[in-house]
């Protein structure tokens, strides 16, 4: 691989798709590694109901094949595929997309954020027979049967509401006495007949050999045990970005978030958007408004730091100019 | 989607996945999915790599719930490795190709 790209965006979710449309609409050809996650977070959401602009909601995966294609329509190049390494301490930066070596003067990460297990070994252990993170994706299987819902943010709620559509009911379980989650989607949730809540209940274990059969919890008042009787645990309680590709390249906070200002990473040249680089805000125009403005940003700093001598002669230059009419 | 794959439903399971003679993979999929649109193309991958010692089927669990059901399969994607007329292996949920191809024991 000789050509040294302006930027490679690495992510296909709407943080890096929005970078990869104003990056295209800059001349910059963008080399986008979706990674086999293409479409993200919100690949596995239904309805999405406060992106502006879709006054009655759109799915999610429908914005996201949207976003897909305007990026596309501006010549960046979109790959599939996952980004196995990166070297971000020499120039041009370094990046193995399936193992082959990329270049590029300047890199964009918008890898964003992957769904948190609890971590008990009968979670993993069930996982596909009753244990999920995917609502959308796994309440289909459990028709009529009594779910659980663990978490108490906006996605718990989502989750909880989207599965009382199918289930004979639904029980939240929540460590604390009180949702984090904002006042319309727990209004929601406690108005649904379907959904009920346990409230400052911790999971010890799912129960059940081949398939899920009940969730053990355990108060955190009382500190007594309780077996709520389930065919499903579907686990909601957040997500933790995904920044092992930079670790040790690239400052990451407590959490292992992408420290940034604005969109700066500690590495001049390299820029975060997305919930990669945002433990407060995560939504889907929040990762769209930071890839627009890791790609500003990008542009911005391409233009005053110009490519070497050495780097020169590598520059797609032909595919610059056919790209100006 | 796949339109290179086999195409595994009730009436053909028996012939093409349980008596082949080769090891079958079945990607056990749906429609409203987003996750099995997200390892569509790994799968497609895997197929690609192996034209020859491995055959490579989707399956559609809402036109074919018995045999989801008969597997057990709760959740989707769900990645079935028969072998000899038995599920051998399996991995639950969208993955990279490497991570699929190890929980499969094809790597």
């Amino acid at each position: 691989m000789t050509d040294v790209h302006d930027v490679i965006i690495i992510g296909g979710g709407p943080a890096g798709y929005t970078a990869a449309v104003y990056a295209a609409r800059a001349n910059l050809a963008p080399l986008v590694a979706e990674g086999f996650g293409a479409g993200g977070q919100l690949m596995l959401t239904t309805d999405v109901e406060n992106y502006p602009g879709f006054q009655d909601g759109i799915q999610g995966p429908t914005l996201m094949h949207h976003m897909r294609e305007q990026a596309e329509r501006f010549g960046a190049q979109l790959v599939q595929s996952d980004v196995t390494k990166v070297d971000l301490s020499t120039r041009p930066f370094r990046v193995w997309i399936d193992d082959e070596e990329h270049r590029a003067r300047s890199v964009i990460i918008a890898t964003g954020a992957t769904a948190r297990w609890l971590d008990l070994p009968s979670e993993s252990r069930l996982r596909g027979f009753g244990v999920s993170t995917c609502a959308t994706c796994d309440g289909f299987f459990f028709k009529d049967k009594h779910m659980v819902v663990v978490g108490g943010g906006d996605s718990a709620m989502e989750e909880a509401l989207f599965l009382a559509r199918m289930a004979s009911q639904v029980t939240i379980v929540h460590r604390r006495d009180e949702f984090r989650a904002s006042k319309i989607m727990v209004d929601r949730a406690l108005a649904n007949d379907r959904v009920h809540v346990r409230w400052n209940a911790e999971v010890e274990e799912v129960l059940g050999g081949e398939k899920v059969e009940a969730v053990r919890v355990r108060d955190t008042v009382t500190g007594e045990h309780e077996d709520i009787p389930a065919a499903a645990m579907f686990v909601a309680i957040g997500h933790d970005p995904a920044t092992s590709l930079f670790a040790g390249q690239l400052d990451l906070d407590e959490g292992g978030y992408v420290v940034t200002d604005g969109t700066r990473t500690s590495v001049e040249g390299v820029f975060a958007a997305g919930d990669v680089q945002d433990r407060v805000y995560r939504q889907a125009v929040t990762a769209a408004g930071t890839g627009c403005m890791a790609a500003m940003d990008a542009e911005r700093w391409l233009e005053a730091h110009p490519a070497s001598a050495g780097e020169a002669g590598e520059e797609p230059a032909g595919a610059l100019a056919s790209r100006k009419d | 989607m796949a339109d290179d794959l086999l195409e595994i439903t009730e009436d053909n399971f028996q012939g093409t996945v349980l008596e082949n003679e080769k090891p079958v993979l079945i990607d056990f999929w749906a429609e409203w999915c987003g996750p099995c649109r997200m390892v569509a193309p790994v799968v497609e991958q895997i197929a690609k790599d192996r034209p020859d010692s491995l055959v490579v089927g989707k399956l559609n669990v809402d036109e074919n719930p018995a045999i989801a059901q008969r597997y057990n399969v709760h959740g989707i994607p769900f990645l079935g490795l028969f072998e000899n007329g038995q599920l051998a292996r399996h991995a639950v949920g969208a993955m990279p190709k490497a991570q699929l191809e190890r929980a499969l024991g094809l790597d």
